[in-house]
């Protein structure tokens, strides 16, 4: 009977989740913010789901040709189109602002406040300036091109509900981001979870990943593909 | 930049070292490049569908693994958000079949309309 590290670490696992079920008491040992958190998480996860599948199902279904979000998506910098110029640096700025909030969790266990609202307003100042370039986006899209949720003039129709609906979903979902961590990072700068701990800004940091993880996947599938 | 000794305190949360942080963030700086450099050296076809499902795949699992730090929580915690995931596989089956039968039923009866 040798005991090797990868077995011992499979027991555990199943060991704990029999504990945890079968103990006749609560079964998630989280705070009730954290577990709420990743629950609404699960039915965030749901919803962009459901969004990005009927993109895929019109986008299948449809016969007419699907615009090519490369040339659409263009922009002209220096007398040369850089194809999904603006998207990249979206994604780049997402990405930074989870780094941003990763860092900001970890000050804010170490207690350091200062810190903390800093990386915080920084994280929403990145998130806000997402939005600023998404409303770009929208209006050189809808004035520019003439894109309408029910028409376009550069292939299927359905192009246009499927971009409207997933950015805009997604937009929203930033922009309540946005106003969360500036109201989180003041309450924090003001002493207001000296007491009962900085969870909080995990928490915080958990819908703040969540968006830059949607992000991830509308870049794939709806930009990309 | 004080970094903490060990990984994993968990006296009050979830506490790592800063440059586990520092390395998550730069690899998704290079995913991210990548998966543009996809689109801006125009691969078609299925190497582009592969690379693009490949950098997005490994994005997504940094980002949940380390930054919302799903790789530390219980068991009974991930076998509980990652279970319900298995429908939404399911339902891109469906649709997908679905997809592919109005598509069918449009060529058939529409002559090319939308």
């Amino acid at each position: 009977m040798t005991s090797t590290p990868g077995v011992n670490a499979k027991n555990s696992y199943w060991q704990n989740l029999v504990n945890d079920w079968g103990a006749d008491r609560e079964v998630f040992k989280l705070s009730w913010g954290k577990l709420m958190m990743w629950i609404f998480l699960l039915s965030d996860t749901f919803i962009f789901s459901v969004f990005l599948i009927a993109y895929m199902n019109v986008r299948m279904s449809a016969t007419d040709s699907w615009p090519l979000t490369s040339e659409v998506f263009a922009l002209h910098v220096g007398g040369a189109d850089i194809p999904l110029l603006l998207i990249a640096i979206m994604t780049f700025i997402l990405i930074t602002s989870s780094g941003t909030m990763a860092m900001a969790v970890n000050c804010a266990y170490q207690r350091n406040k200062a810190a903390t609202f800093k990386l915080m307003i920084a994280t929403a100042i990145l998130g806000a300036s997402f939005v600023g370039m998404q409303a770009f986006e929208w209006s050189k899209l809808i004035l520019d091109e003439g894109v309408r949720p029910w028409a376009n003039p550069m292939g299927a129709a359905q192009f246009g509900s499927a971009f409207f609906m997933i950015t805009g979903f997604h937009g929203v979902h930033v922009s309540i981001g946005v106003i969360y961590l500036t109201v989180v990072a003041f309450k924090v700068l003001r002493g207001h979870y000296d007491e009962r701990g900085f969870q909080i800004v995990e928490i915080t940091g958990l819908y703040w990943h969540f968006v830059d993880l949607v992000w991830v996947f509308i870049f794939a599938f709806f930009y990309l593909w | 930049m004080s970094t903490q000794a060990d990984s994993a305190s968990h006296s009050e949360g979830q506490q790592h070292p800063i440059g586990l942080y520092f390395k998550v963030w730069i690899l998704l700086f290079v995913l991210s490049s990548m998966s543009y450099a996809v689109d801006y050296f125009h691969f078609v076809g299925y190497l582009r569908w592969t690379l693009i499902l490949v950098f997005m795949f490994l994005k997504a699992g940094l980002i949940i693994t380390v930054f919302m730090h799903f790789a530390w929580e219980s068991s009974t915690l991930k076998l509980a958000l990652g279970l319900p995931v298995i429908a939404i596989i399911v339902f891109i089956g469906f649709m997908a079949v679905e997809a592919d039968y109005t598509f069918l039923s449009r060529l058939t009866f529409m002559s090319g309309g939308t």
